[in-house]
């Protein structure tokens, strides 16, 4: 297998990380949205934690997509 | 076509060596005058006016000033008002760092790692000295929670001992792989605009969501950099 085509196969098996983070951006919103339903008077103080948590979750997702940048293009 | 990734290159300006260590002036050092320059600007020249009821550019200046005061008040405590101006500042640079890199043909200063190590680095050394410094010995006890049976304990404070050195990799690798993978993201789908020709609309359209996602991360990165040192200084400050 030449290494172009190994680089490849090992960038697209390296996104298969960002399945996971899309439940858990998922489940941060789901969260949020829940809170606020049963308590709308709460949306200021729960949505720093929910900005917060989504950045968090997200930078998982980066952490995958750096990996996959660094086997396409290092 | 050049490549996504070209936009990262570091150009020297101004040649400049000091015992062996080039400490040029580049694009990088340019553009960080640049955004100091921009907030001290946007800063200084907002409340100049001084009014009791202020005006629009006095009332976005005010609304940075208390955004950031309530964000150390709230995860510091009355304990990190000395930190305060650090935090502005720190939180202001990265803000104007990540926004100037949106505008086209500009340079994204907080994309290198380097960049965003050394701030990680200096936080993650200036908050555990502090814990050092203002606990002494009783820094340690920061890595064993209260309530945990001592027969956890082998397993448990060699795992956060590694978490809290993962701290300054995390908090570095975030603000970069953000800024660069999103940079770099916009530079691929640009390509695809220039290259499908009349049928480049869609991958515009992508380009134009895809935009607006970066404004807000810029935004947003800017702000879970700031609040997670101020967590870490809580931690520092407090032990738990």
């Amino acid at each position: 297998m030449s290494v172009e085509a190994a680089k490849l196969l090992g960038a697209g098996l390296a996104v298969i990380g960002l399945a996971g983070v899309g439940v858990g951006i998922g489940q941060v919103f789901s969260a949020f949205i829940t809170a606020v339903a049963r308590n709308p008077a709460a949306r200021p103080a729960v949505f720093p934690y929910t900005m917060l948590g989504f950045a968090l979750v997200e930078a998982v997702a980066l952490y995958a997509l750096l990996i996959a940048f660094l086997i396409l293009f290092g | 076509m050049a490549s996504p990734l070209a936009q990262f290159e570091i150009r020297t300006i101004a040649p400049l060596e000091i015992g062996g260590v080039d400490v040029s002036f580049t694009n990088s050092s340019l553009f960080m005058v640049i955004a100091i320059a921009a907030v001290t600007a946007f800063l200084v020249l907002g409340v100049r006016r001084r009014a009791v009821v202020p005006g629009r550019w006095q009332s976005m200046a005010e609304l940075c000033y208390e955004f950031i005061a309530s964000l150390v008040r709230d995860n510091v405590g009355h304990a990190g008002r000395p930190y305060f101006p650090f935090i502005f500042t720190l939180f202001m640079f990265i803000l104007f760092c990540n926004s100037i890199g949106l505008i086209p043909y500009s340079f994204t200063v907080t994309s290198h790692i380097a960049v965003t190590f050394a701030l990680a680095a200096v936080i993650f050394i200036g908050v555990t000295v502090l814990g050092i410094v203002l606990h002494g010995a009783k820094f340690l006890s920061y890595f064993m929670p209260p309530g945990v049976p001592l027969y956890m304990a082998p397993l448990l404070v060699p795992i956060e001992v590694v978490s809290y050195l993962a701290r300054p990799v995390t908090l570095a690798l975030r603000l970069f792989a953000n800024m660069m993978a999103g940079h770099t993201m916009l530079k691929v789908f640009a390509g695809f605009v220039v290259a499908l020709g009349i049928a480049g609309i869609f991958p515009l359209a992508v380009l134009i969501a895809l935009y607006a996602l970066e404004v807000i991360v810029a935004l947003l990165q800017a702000y879970v950099f700031t609040i997670l040192t101020c967590l870490y200084l809580h931690d520092a400050l407090h032990l738990h």
